[in-house]
């Protein structure tokens, strides 16, 4: 099977994910739910993961790194942390259903949205931030990339316009951390919501965010945390506060080796490689009669995506005969984001979506994109 | 053009429902497959169980047997 379904999940992972895994499982304990030996160990494995991904974002201290299941649970904390009912968020047609559930969640409660729209490409607009601006205007939240066409986010600026107008920025790096370089400060983001089993090559069930210095989120899930066993209420300190019940320990120490391998083969390297498959991929579909590609290609630096229809066919069907027929694994219909379906206009037909990541070939890359021109010719 | 066939489609609310299903075709030796749900009967996403026509009726007697949950049940050329 070739897999070219990164952008989902990645499912190719350095050897060193699994064997930390399986070390794991026979090794550690409960972190922070006792004194002895293997319970100290199983909290330094923790610890070493949250340094490591402190490092990785730029986050000064290491216990504003709050462990959680995936983007999804991180993008509902700071969420429903950060807005209520009266305030006014902006946010944008790119998004993920993990962003725009909760806020339309809250919009029911009384929040106000503006939804920015995108171009014809799936371009955002940046001075259109200037126009949705309000006086009860709180906050931005707004993808990196959109997980539908690879097209990045310009989050410097859209932190500058947001540190000139006190506004809070919540990034959803879904699609992005461990293939580009993110640094919270420099960018102006004030919390970073990260999954560990897409490009930071972890297992599922890892993920967390990082808060900025001075961002405060309230409790989410309140229950066990290893200290103040006596207060009625959830401990207020990091990550404590935000970290009730006992964490995917195995996970983390999982996602810990995977940050190792990253540290080694170094990001900028590892996303240079996948956008230039992309890119590869995309310089030979992009010829093919009937095959119609979504997105700002010509964008000079963007998530490793492909996004692509063949004539009128059902984006579903495409994805089957490609499983079948070429033992290729890439993903059809609607990708979780509706208003970037909406505003391509593939609504009703979906979308074929191939994402590369390091360990994919050329000859990988080739052999897909032969098979969308042998589909192309043969379907339309 | 691309080949087609006249298949009976079975179509899920849950990926949970539809890999009940796929267990329960194993057990019977009820030919199909499970593939992404076909737009014409839901644009979106999701599974569906597919299996050659000929198979119709013992496919809907399977899911009325095992009481099977399903959202619905299309005559498509896929």
């Amino acid at each position: 099977m070739i897999y070219l379904d990164s952008a989902a999940t990645s499912f190719h992972k350095p050897p060193c994910v699994a064997e930390a895994v399986f070390k794991a499982m026979g090794q550690m304990g409960n972190s922070g739910r006792g004194g002895h030996p293997i319970s100290l160990e199983t909290g330094r494995v923790i610890y070493g993961a949250r340094k490591k991904l402190a490092a990785l974002f730029g986050v000064p201290d290491p216990s504003r790194v709050i462990f959680t299941a995936n983007s999804t649970q991180s993008l509902n904390m700071a969420i429903s942390g950060l807005f209520h009912p009266g305030d006014h968020v902006i946010t944008t047609v790119l998004e993920h259903n993990s962003v725009l559930r909760p806020l339309f969640r809250l919009e029911d409660q009384g929040m106000a949205l503006t939804i920015l729209p995108c171009d014809q490409k799936g371009r955002l607009d940046p001075r259109q931030l200037e126009q949705a601006l309000r006086p009860e205007t709180k906050g931005v939240v707004c993808t990196h990339a959109s997980n539908l066409t690879g097209n990045m986010v310009d989050i410097p600026q859209v932190g500058r316009f947001c540190r000139d107008h006190h506004l809070l920025l919540v990034v959803d790096a879904s699609q992005t951390a461990g293939a580009f370089p993110i640094r919270m400060e420099e960018m102006g983001i004030h919390v970073l919501c990260f999954t560990g089993h897409k490009s930071l090559l972890g297992p599922q069930g890892t993920g967390g965010l990082c808060l900025a210095p001075g961002v405060e989120l309230p409790s989410f899930c309140v229950g066990g945390s290893g200290i103040h066993s006596y207060s009625r209420t959830q401990p207020d300190q990091l990550p404590e506060r935000l970290e009730a019940g006992t964490l995917n320990g195995h996970g983390i120490a999982g996602l810990s080796a995977a940050l190792d391998w990253l540290a080694e083969t170094g990001i900028e390297k590892i996303g240079l490689r996948e956008q230039q498959l992309a890119r590869r991929f995309y310089q030979q579909v992009k010829e093919v009669p009937d095959v119609k590609i979504y997105g700002d290609l010509e964008q000079h630096t963007r998530a490793p995506i492909v996004a692509l229809n063949i004539g009128d066919n059902d984006s579903q069907e495409v994805c089957d005969h490609l499983a079948q027929r070429y033992g290729i694994a890439v993903r059809g219909g609607a990708h979780c984001a509706p208003l970037m379906h909406k505003a391509l206009g593939t609504q009703e037909q979906g979308a074929v979506r191939f994402s590369f990541c390091w360990f994919n070939t050329e000859d990988e890359v080739d052999q897909a994109a032969r098979a969308v021109a042998e589909t192309a010719e043969e379907w339309t | 053009m691309r080949p087609r066939e006249t298949c009976l489609v079975v179509a899920f609310e849950t990926t949970t429902q539809a890999l009940t299903m796929e267990e329960a075709a194993r057990e019977a030796g009820l030919e199909g497959r499970l593939i992404p749900i076909p737009r014409v009967i839901t644009a979106g996403c999701g599974l569906a169980w597919r299996t050659p026509l000929v198979r119709a009726q013992e496919t809907r007697d399977l899911l009325q047997r095992r009481q099977l949950a399903f959202q619905g049940c299309y005559e498509l050329e896929i």
